[in-house]
């Protein structure tokens, strides 16, 4: 009979068997969004592909997107909490299995991305009957196949000891079936000493070989780009970009599911701002990266004098995708800002009257009064005498300087809410990497050799497909969720048993004696200050 | 075991495309309503187009560079290398042949290749009335096997295949006739429609055949040569 913390069974077992409306109403919702674009799938399949807007020679759409996005997103967990892990860091306790589940269903979502995209789905079992090993193709679903074992299985491991605990703590309101589900997959779990060697032993395995295993299926994934020689893929710095990209949007959306759960649960005690501040600097490390990637791959196409590759690149910088990657910079600057100027503003900087709230209004207004001016390129009372170059280059200066200072005011505001700075980041950044891919495949797919070149747009059907997935993706967050605790208990128990351990310990205090004479012989009486 | 290649010579070509229909009507192209052309779904094994010019200069010249293209047989071919189940592969005498009954449409051969001669179809491919009663009836099929001229069922990528079931015919024939197959008696259809007398055909390894002479000549070129692809279709420049 293994014994929950009275804390955790109200915040974290009740809730399991408690369910309030707005989860059913959700559900229901989400439901009906997976119901649509199953249909959307249905007539997909029986009318043909035709009902996307890919074409020739756009034979690669958002399905491709949607793709590298979730597989993307799906190194938030185990990746993640494996470094932690290996790393022994504490303060990952609380946050691993958010991180795990997300993994594991990003991974199904976005495998069922290559199914939906693939003009003879029946054909499926093929690729292993006659796969080729040659075949990018066949590098991935080889190792997406065993980043998704492996994580099932990594997943699946530290549930067993919570299972156990609800298997044990079980409220007697509680239906039979549950019962058998925890005792089923407790496996006998009893608490003895052998049983947790035998599982941190196997953990322990899991979390180091996971590591090469994550880092090789985005490299994978950025082969099946990298290894044709379409204008602007051929590139070597595609395997590091993506898995830094992956890593970057994989703890985007980690944060954005903590936050949810945080604020829905109400597990405050639980995952801290520390998890937020710790998690939060890998975050701005990837981000850093990812944006030294960025600039490299574009750099170096700029000074290629790649005839068929400089296309491709004008259309991103002012071409057709001069919205969606100018997008993309913004988001991925402003979560970077939003992330660091709060860290380094000092919390008294609200003497200095840039950030002050009234100073940063003011610079909300002119920077809407410029970038009027400059969308409607109408002309400034006063200023008309100026020689146009000259004012071409003071509006622009003018906007960036008044944008600097909304900056500035808006990091003094998230400077005490480092959550909501975060989360908006989170947000930022899981957009910002859904279009970094849509950035990287409709430019050069739209730009090839020969064919001439084309427009894409998505149809209605790509759109359902892709709402689908999203919704697929939260239905099985949450249903997993009822079923098991958010927050892996013995690993906070075992936390906490560390940390009451380690505050046993005393630090010897500095010889403050010591001093006292030594300024004594030095003719001083008292230490001043 | 010949080296089958092609030469085409831009200077005879007059860009009527007669070789886009002869194929056509040998390979059983399904043909796509006006609405689905506009959106690029069209299926051409052979087409001709007017070369990308930079805005000034095409307005300056006035005049459009046209290219007719079939599918290179590319001796080094990128679309093979990335095909996860061999649904395309290179055959003995070097042609780039496509099985429907293998092709899972997972399109990474469609992008792999750099000349964009590969078609997907992106629905069941349909003829109009009194066409759909005049399909030519060659195929190349066996078990798990479904290639040339036979109909493509949706979802499935199809390409130039050098007109793969001319040649079997070619040596069945040949076989039936108790004598041996000669080189001649093997070609396209567009070689064999050309208004102009601007393709040619044969086996590229026998020095003394029209490829390999033609090739020789200074107005010899290959698309994209530096894609690395080693087109075995060898272009005659204009002028
Ligand atoms: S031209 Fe394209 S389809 Fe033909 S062999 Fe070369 S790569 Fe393959
Ligand atoms: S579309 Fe067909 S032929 Fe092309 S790579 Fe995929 S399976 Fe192979």
């Amino acid at each position: 009979m293994l014994k929950a913390d009275q804390k955790d069974k109200d915040k974290l077992i009740k809730p399991l068997f408690e369910t309030g409306r707005t989860y059913w109403v959700t559900i229901a919702i989400l439901l009906a969004i997976i119901g649509w674009a199953l249909y959307m799938y249905y007539r997909q399949l029986t009318l043909g592909m035709k009902v996307t807007g890919m074409q020739r020679p756009v034979y690669w759409g958002v399905y491709m997107v949607n793709f590298i996005f979730f597989i993307g997103i799906s190194h938030a967990g185990t990746l993640i909490s494996a470094i932690l892990r290996v790393t022994g860091a504490e303060w990952r306790r609380p946050i691993t299995r958010v991180a795990e589940a997300i993994t594991a269903f990003a991974l199904i979502v976005g495998s069922l991305q290559i199914i939906i995209d693939m003009g003879r789905p029946d054909r499926l079992l093929s690729v292993i009957l006659n796969g080729r090993l040659q075949s990018p193709i066949l590098w991935d679903v080889l190792s997406v196949t065993a980043y998704f074992l492996g994580s099932i299985t990594y997943l699946y491991l530290p549930v067993i000891p919570d299972a156990a605990l609800l298997r044990d703590n079980l409220p007697p309101y509680s239906p039979a079936w549950r019962k058998r589900l925890y005792s089923i997959m407790a496996l006998g779990w009893r608490g003895n000493r052998t049983q947790w060697i035998r599982l941190e032993k196997a953990i322990a395995v899991m979390a180091v070989l996971i590591i090469p295993i994550a880092v090789s299926v985005h490299t994978i994934i950025s082969w099946i780009l990298a290894t044709t020689v379409q204008p602007g893929w051929h590139s070597t710095i595609f395997g590091p970009y993506f898995v830094v990209g992956a890593i970057f949007s994989g703890i985007g959306a980690l944060f954005i599911a903590m936050t949810i759960v945080r604020w829905k649960l109400k597990l405050e005690e639980y995952i801290t701002e520390k998890q937020y501040n710790n998690l939060g600097l890998i975050f701005i490390t990837m981000s850093a990266v990812w944006m030294y990637f960025t600039y490299a791959e574009h750099m170096i196409i700029t000074a290629g004098q790649e005839v068929y590759e400089f296309p491709v690149l004008t259309s991103k910088l002012w071409g057709d995708y001069a919205v969606s990657f100018w997008v993309m910079v913004a988001l991925m600057v402003v979560s970077f800002w939003i992330m660091v100027i709060p860290r380094l503003i000092s919390k008294t900087a609200k003497r200095f009257l840039v950030f002050q709230p009234r100073f940063t209004t003011g610079a909300v207004l002119l920077a809407v009064v410029t970038g009027y001016y400059l969308v409607t390129d109408s002309t400034i009372p006063g200023l008309s005498g100026i020689n146009p170059e000259t004012l071409f280059f003071l509006v622009r200066g003018s906007l960036l300087v008044e944008l600097l200072f909304v900056g500035l005011g808006v990091a003094k505001w998230f400077k005490t809410r480092l959550v909501a700075a975060t989360t908006v980041a989170g947000v930022m950044v899981v957009i910002g990497m859904w279009l970094e891919r849509w950035n990287i495949i409709i430019p050069t797919m739209t730009h090839p050799y020969l064919v001439s070149w084309a427009e894409y747009h998505p149809t209605i059907t790509e759109v359902a497909l892709t709402a689908g997935s999203v919704a697929l993706f939260i239905f099985m967050f949450l249903v997993f969720f009822k079923l098991f605790p958010i927050i892996s208990i013995w690993e906070v128990a075992e936390g906490r048993v560390i940390d009451a351990e380690r505050a046993k310990v005393t630090i010897p205090m500095p010889e403050a004696s010591g001093i006292k004479e030594r300024l004594r012989g030095k003719g001083i009486r008292k230490a001043r200050g | 075991m010949a080296k089958w290649s092609m030469v085409i010579d831009l200077d005879k070509c007059v860009a009527c495309q007669g070789c886009s229909i002869a194929c056509r009507f040998e390979n059983n192209t399904p043909v796509v309503s006006p609405e689905e052309a506009a959106l690029g779904r069209s299926i051409l094994w052979n087409e001709v187009f007017p070369l990308r010019s930079e805005g000034e200069a095409a307005i300056a010249s006035a005049q459009a560079k046209f290219l007719t293209r079939p599918c290179m047989h590319c001796e080094d071919p990128p679309c093979i290398k990335v095909c996860p189940v061999g649904a395309t592969y290179k055959d003995d005498e070097g042609i780039v042949r496509q099985n429907y009954a293998r092709c899972i449409g997972c399109r990474f051969c469609t992008v792999a290749c750099p000349y964009g001669v590969r078609y997907f179809n992106w629905y069941e491919p349909s003829w109009e009335e009194g066409m759909d009663t005049h399909l030519n009836p060659d195929r190349v099929a066996g078990r798990g096997d479904l290639e040339g001229p036979a109909i493509r069922p949706k979802g499935v990528v199809e390409k130039c295949t050098f007109c793969i079931h001319r040649h079997h015919k070619a040596i069945a024939r040949a076989e039936a006739e108790g004598r041996e197959f000669r080189n001649s008696d093997y070609t396209p259809a567009c070689v064999q429609t050309c208004t102009a007398k601007a393709r040619f055909f044969g086996d590229f390894d026998d020095p003394n055949s029209t490829v390999s002479r033609l090739s020789q000549s200074r107005r010899a070129f290959r698309l994209l040569d530096e894609a690395g692809t080693s087109p075995k279709v060898i272009y005659l420049h204009e002028g």
